[in-house]
């Protein structure tokens, strides 16, 4: 019944300095597991086509990717309507081991900024150093933005992608427009 | 008089004329003024009234460390109070109204108080408001409110908005003169990533004023040149209008940046607060004049030197046409040639120190000024403003030797280093004795997070006094800043400056030295909470012997602008009075901010829509709609009813109640926590953090279950359900979800990190819709699908399937006592389910119902909720719930808590439900009467309703309340009391209002 | 406001991406202890001046609990390191003696 399926805000867009998108759905699965078996690994690749990233990394590649969460936690990233195909690949892939997978694609929200302030745009949010030296492309920083918690990670060179909570879907996009208001450029990450 | 000269004025551009007002007179400013010197350039002597005594002032410094030059600022929504003239840039139809005056500036009733002052001593309040007792509410509290604050506040709604922004730096500099330039250039030249604040819009602080030659050149083009090399630099950033508001642990610093003060309504966010971490942070404060103690030092026209040398360079206005120069120092001097050079008169220097024989003396003498040596002022003539200086001997007691006419005065009582940023964060300090001064000491630095050194000083803020010396320790600070982040600093030498000889300061906290009282209560420490010497004094002869508790008796240093200026003059006379070294006595402590900043710099993004986090189920959208009434809990919006037009909220509640129970309701219950808790010991998991037992539900099933924390008191309630051999999902309270979520990680992590156990928090997975009512079932069919009989899917019982082509997990639980199905499916489809629902059960006169008849049809089952019945005292036993509590469990989290002897005693307040005699609603939490009184002298009390409701399905109040031996009572009748001081009967009796034997929920 | 370096995903954040979860170490005592050790499990804490040992979450962040070991005159952290220890680990004391030459743990 995907077709009755709606992402939080459809699709909703603004544009300043940056352009902030409400990205759609997207198929996203919480593995938790052994991270470094090789069976985990085996059923993280059959289902994505990505190796399991390292400590704090992220993989996409034809529109699947995974991202490490934490020392036992991956997001499994495919698209909307083959999530619960994948939970069911996992779970026979992983029968017999310790593992937890389950579907997490709509308790989810996902934007993306673009532009070469976005980098700005999330500094006004999120305590953490985004210049290009200390964040680049495969990192992924999960913290606070504002007053939610959020992840995020460079999917093109001035292209963020941010993952939040659904119920939490207008507020993140109130606050990525509102700091991306033309003229308050900051002028300090990009010079 | 004070007025806009022909020359001068490097800071101005004369050929841009700024309209403005103040107190509604239309006055002219050029581009580049501030407020003050635009204020003095139309003779506008007077700015404000004291706080006390309302005593006419004038503007006295001309930065961030004035007391006196407050304003209203703007209109409207733009309208903001105690805002410093002297660091407001003048913008084209800038308004400013001064402060703390009735009925006008010119006239005020409140300067009564000033005839008064010999009545009015330090506290003086604390003394008088204490008798008689009654007196206090009636007449001292409102005439104290009457009288107090500055300025208005605001009644409108501001109309800027606000940002904070997260920058990481090696080197922070703090301060733009020339020692935060050089200091930037150093670090900078290292290679570290530095970002170099000043808090005015321009670079170069007193340098240029002072005429200070570098490298042969003029301090102005030596800092035209160090910018251009500063700018060229990639790794350096340089912001102005941004001042560094405070210094915290582990390398945290405020910035605090006024982007758009200077241009009002042009939509950038007014203020940003930058909130830095900076691997080291370099402070290049400068310092701050002292003014001198002498009777009359608060008449408008009297100013700091080089306040009047900044008016006269940097604005090209001069405050007097016949200037006096008062000083302790030779920097004054510098104040009495720049007035000379201006073409202006300085009648008099008047210096306390015997002999003076530096080159400025030389030059001031040649230059044709008279100067007087070891004399004080004895008194300053005028009211408004300033006629005359009345000259004593410095060594006396004030007998005046001679009048001088003038209409300004110029002081100077040495120099104190801005130490404020290297003390907020625990940097200690030491007594300059050759400048009477304290400077922060080296040793004694700020540590970080690896108990490091953080912070270094640089130029005048370490108390370097000369621009060599300035410029050397600012090099050194530059360097090692840099080295200390890590960068290996280049050799270059520090820039030379020309030699600036003088002779040594001569301390001096009181003029003349033995000064009678009535001229030591005219001598102002702190400007704007009106402190004088002899406040401080008798502090001192009353028993105050700590400078902290002496500021707060006098109020000394707590006004707004923290005591910049009064803070050190006040100590040395506290030192004098209590006989000990100024050392001794020590400072206040410097807190951030080092002048205010706005509220809204530090909400930044969050208001209005965004001030907090609103979460939305996926129905929310529809609820909106139709008209929802909402509740918030927690974070989330749910509805409370569904009024249609012409309903009361309290009619539709009814009428939802009402249709539930005769027909069908729908409820959105999305909100409800969803965890799921996975591996081959979750059974044991969770039979440790249950009263019951989990561990034994059969997959298929769902058992309701208690949660409480090791204290033994309840915490959150809600069904499981097994969904196969090692998965169970846990239903949480809406408000515990996140909560409970992390309690099990807790657990999981650190007491049972052997267990193998995942939790995930599925809660915004699903959205959740309870149909509810004898037609549930009827529009389940309707909808089509999955077998939902008695027989497929039990009461309890829960399965999974398609329902209307949705899939859909349900769970056939009530809250309300009628046949209920919760149904779980993707969010992302919530809101198609609940249409497709509505289209469905349009037939079975199906409506939806929101939170308050959710409450009310568990309260007439007498179901308990998380946070009424319970509120962090109570425990399971308390209500009943021993059916929930297993006896053959050995452990489970508040087990042994529940063991304890008041826990285990029968002799508490226990759960029952209540029915007052006149069938009326019982005041949410009133408490049971009992007879007598208890040890304090109050009603004895021994019992509390917990929930309350009108039932329409049974016409009458209702109520649960938790009641000292109560299933002992039943039958009983107690008295509760209410607000308005009355008493209402009620009977006690089984919680359990209707259906008590469970036969709706179970067809 | 400090900055604590998670041991787990490696984040060196601000406090506002952590919650503090009080003393760390604590023996957990259930049923069947005596009044006095129930006591010092719930209540009894060393709130200690000086080096002192506590609990952590990487709330907005990994999610993971974990203990620092830091000084609460001096505000400086001796280390980080993993909960599922009973008690600081060797090097974590090793770190503190360096700077606290002579420092023992309390009993």
């Amino acid at each position: 019944m995907s077709d009755r399926a709606v992402s939080p805000l459809a699709g909703a867009e603004s544009s300043g300095f940056a352009k902030v998108s409400e990205a759609g759905l997207r198929g996203m699965i919480t593995l938790r597991g052994d991270l470094a078996d090789a069976g985990f690994a085996g059923a993280v690749k059959a289902v994505t086509g990505c190796d399991v990233p390292g400590r704090r990394e992220v993989v996409e590649q034809g529109g699947k990717g995974v991202a490490w969460m934490s020392p036992d936690e991956l997001l499994v990233m495919v698209p909307h309507a083959e999530a619960e195909a994948a939970v069911a690949q996992l779970s026979q892939a992983l029968a017999g081991s310790h593992f937890l997978a389950v579907n997490v694609s709509d308790a989810r929200a996902v934007f993306t900024i673009e532009g070469a302030g976005a980098r700005e745009v999330l500094a006004k949010l999120a305590p953490v150093d985004l210049s290009p030296e200390a964040f680049g492309a495969g990192q992924i920083r999960r913290t606070r933005l504002a007053q939610v918690p959020a992840a995020f990670w460079l999917s093109g060179e001035e292209v963020f992608t941010l993952v939040a909570f659904r119920s939490v879907a207008q507020y993140v996009f109130d606050l990525l427009t509102v700091s991306a208001k033309a003229g308050s450029e900051v002028g300090f990450l990009a010079r | 008089m004070s007025t806009r000269l022909a020359t001068q004025g490097r800071l101005i551009n004369r050929d841009k004329r700024l309209e403005f007002t103040f107190n509604g007179k239309r006055l002219q400013g050029y581009e580049g003024d501030t407020l003050a010197a635009a204020l003095l350039a139309n003779d506008q002597m007077l700015v404000g009234r004291s706080f006390k005594y309302h005593r006419p002032r004038g503007i006295l410094a001309s930065g961030s460390e004035e007391p006196n030059a407050l304003v209203n600022l703007g209109e409207g929504a733009r309208l903001e109070p105690n805002q410093r003239a002297t660091t407001t840039e003048l913008f084209h139809g800038l308004t400013a109204t001064s402060q703390n005056h009735f009925p006008s500036l010119e006239f005020d009733i409140g300067e009564i108080n000033n005839s008064l002052a010999r009545f009015l001593p330090a506290g003086f309040y604390y003394k008088t408001f204490i008798h008689p007792r009654f007196a206090w509410k009636h007449v001292f509290e409102p005439f104290i409110r009457q009288s107090a604050g500055l300025g208005k506040a605001p009644k409108e709604a501001d109309a800027d908005r606000y940002e904070h922004f997260y920058a990481f730096v090696d080197v922070l500099v703090i301060g733009g003169g020339v020692a935060g330039l050089q200091a930037a250039r150093a670090a900078g030249e290292a290679g570290a990533r530095v970002l170099l604040i000043e808090q005015e819009p321009h670079w170069g602080g007193r340098a240029p004023v002072d005429g200070a030659v570098i490298e042969g050149k003029p301090a102005e083009d030596w800092v035209k040149d160090t910018l251009q090399a500063l700018e060229a630099m990639e790794n350096v950033t340089l912001r102005n209008r941004m001042m560094g508001a405070g210094v915290y642990d582990h390398g945290y610093a405020l910035g605090y940046e006024r982007v758009a003060d200077h241009i009002p309504g042009s939509d950038l966010p007014r203020h940003r607060l930058w909130r830095i971490r900076a691997k080291q942070i370099v402070t290049a404060t400068g310092a701050i004049e002292r003014p001198l103690s002498f009777a009359g030092n608060d008449i408008p026209g009297v100013m700091l030197a080089t306040a009047v040398r900044d008016y006269v360079v940097n604005y090209g206005v001069s405050p007097g046409d016949r200037t006096v120069v008062v000083t302790n120092n030779d920097d004054a001097y510098r104040t009495a040639l720049c007035l000379k050079r201006a073409g202006l008169d300085v009648p008099m220097i008047v210096d306390v120190r015997p002999l003076v024989t530096s080159p400025l003396a030389t030059e001031a003498l040649q230059a044709g000024i008279r100067v007087e040596t070891g004399k004080g002022i004895a008194k300053v003539k005028g009211r408004k403003r300033v006629t005359g200086v009345a000259l004593c001997l410095q060594a006396g007691e004030g007998s005046v030797i001679e009048e001088v006419k003038c209409d300004a005065v110029a002081m100077s009582g040495g120099f104190s280093p801005v130490v404020h940023l290297w003390s907020h964060c625990g940097g200690k300090l030491i007594w300059d004795e050759a400048n009477a001064h304290f400077r922060p000491d080296p040793a004694r630095a700020p540590t970080g997070a690896q108990g490091e050194a953080f912070v270094v000083t640089a130029g005048m803020a370490s108390g370097a006094m000369t621009t060599g010396e300035v410029l050397a320790d600012a090099d050194a600070a530059g360097k090692a800043a840099a080295r200390a982040a890590g960068f290996t600093p280049r050799r270059f030498a520090a820039p030379k400056a020309a030699e600036e000889p003088s002779e040594p300061m001569a301390p001096v906290w009181m003029m003349p030295q033995g000064a009678s009282y009535d001229l030591r209560m005219k001598m102002w420490l702190d400007f704007q909470n009106d402190v004088k010497v002899s406040d401080v004094q008798l502090a001192a002869r009353e028993g105050y012997e700590s400078v902290e508790h002496t500021k707060r008796y006098t109020t000394l240093g707590m006004a707004t602008d923290q005591g910049k200026l009064s803070n050190i003059n006040g100590l040395a006379v506290l030192a004098d009075a209590l006989g000990e070294d100024i050392p001794q006595v020590g400072t206040t402590t410097f807190r951030p901010p080092y002048t205010p900043i706005s509220m809204g710099a530090i909400a930044g993004e969050a208001r209005g829509e965004i001030f907090q986090p609103l979460r939305r189920t996926p129905i929310h959208g529809w609820h909106e709609a139709h008209g929802a009434h909402w509740e918030p809990v927690g974070h989330w919006r749910r509805p409370y009813a569904y009024p249609k037009a012409g309903e009361t909220v309290e009619e539709a509640v009814h009428r939802e109640v009402l249709n539930t129970r005769r027909r069908v309701g729908l409820l959105d219950a999305s909100t409800l926590g969803k965890i799921v808790v996975k591996g081959p010991d979750a059974g044991r998991f969770l039979d440790m953090l249950y009263t019951n037992m989990m561990s034994t539900l059969k997959v298929g099933r769902c058992r309701y279950g208690l949660m409480c924390n090791e204290n033994g008191f309840l915490s959150d309630d809600g069904v499981v359900a097994r969904i196969d051999e090692d998965t169970w999902l846990c239903h949480t309270t809406s408000g515990g979800a996140d909560r409970i979520h992390q309690w099990m990680e807790e657990w999981l992590q650190t007491e049972w990190w052997d267990w193998k156990v995942y939790v995930a928090n599925l809660t915004e997975q699903y959205a959740q819709i309870a149909v509810v009512g004898p037609d549930a079932r009827h529009v389940l069919e309707r909808l089509g699908g999955m077998d939902v009989s008695k027989e497929t899917l039990p009461f309890m019982g829960w399965q999974e399937g398609k329902l209307g082509g949705f899939d859909a997990r349900v769970f056939r639980i009530s809250f309300s006592g009628e046949l209920s199905y919760e149904i779980a499916v993707p969010a992302s489809q919530g809101l198609a389910f609940w249409e497709a629902l509505m289209e469905v059960g349009e037939a079975y006169g199906m409506q939806p119902y929101g939170t308050e008849a959710l409450h009310i049809m568990r309260a007439e089952k007498g179901f308990i909720m998380i946070g009424d019945e319970t509120d962090g005292t109570v425990i399971p036993q308390d209500l009943g719930l021993h059916w929930a509590i297993s006896k053959k469990k050995e452990d489970y989290l508040g087990k042994r808590a529940q063991a304890r002897s008041f826990m285990d005693n029968p002799d508490r307040w226990q759960l029952v439900g209540l029915e007052t005699l006149d069938g009326s609603v019982l005041p949410d939490g009133c408490y049971a009467i009992g007879e007598g009184t208890n040890a304090n002298g109050q009603a004895e009390m021994f019992g509390r309703v917990t929930s309350t409701y009108y039932s329409p399905t049974l016409g009458r109040g209702i109520a649960m309340g938790l009641v000292h031996n109560g299933p002992q009572r039943m039958g009983e009748v107690i008295r509760f009391g209410t607000p308005d001081k009355s008493f209402v009967e009620a009977r006690i009796v089984d919680p359990v209002f209707y259906d008590k034997e469970g036969e709706k929920q179970n067809v | 406001m400090l900055i604590l370096t998670c041991p787990y995903c490696g984040v060196t954040g601000e406090e506002t991406e952590f919650a503090a979860g009080g003393e760390a170490h604590l023996k957990r005592f259930g049923p069947g202890s005596s009044d006095a050790e129930f006591e010092s499990y719930l209540f009894a804490r060393k709130n200690e001046k000086g080096v002192t040992f506590e609990r952590w979450r990487h709330a907005n962040g990994c999610g993971k609990w974990f203990h620092a070991a830091r000084c609460t005159v001096t505000l400086e952290v001796f280390g980080t390191y993993k909960a599922q220890v009973t008690e600081p680990p060797k090097e974590i004391l090793a770190a503190i003696r360096k700077r606290r030459p002579g420092w023992e743990p309390a009993a």
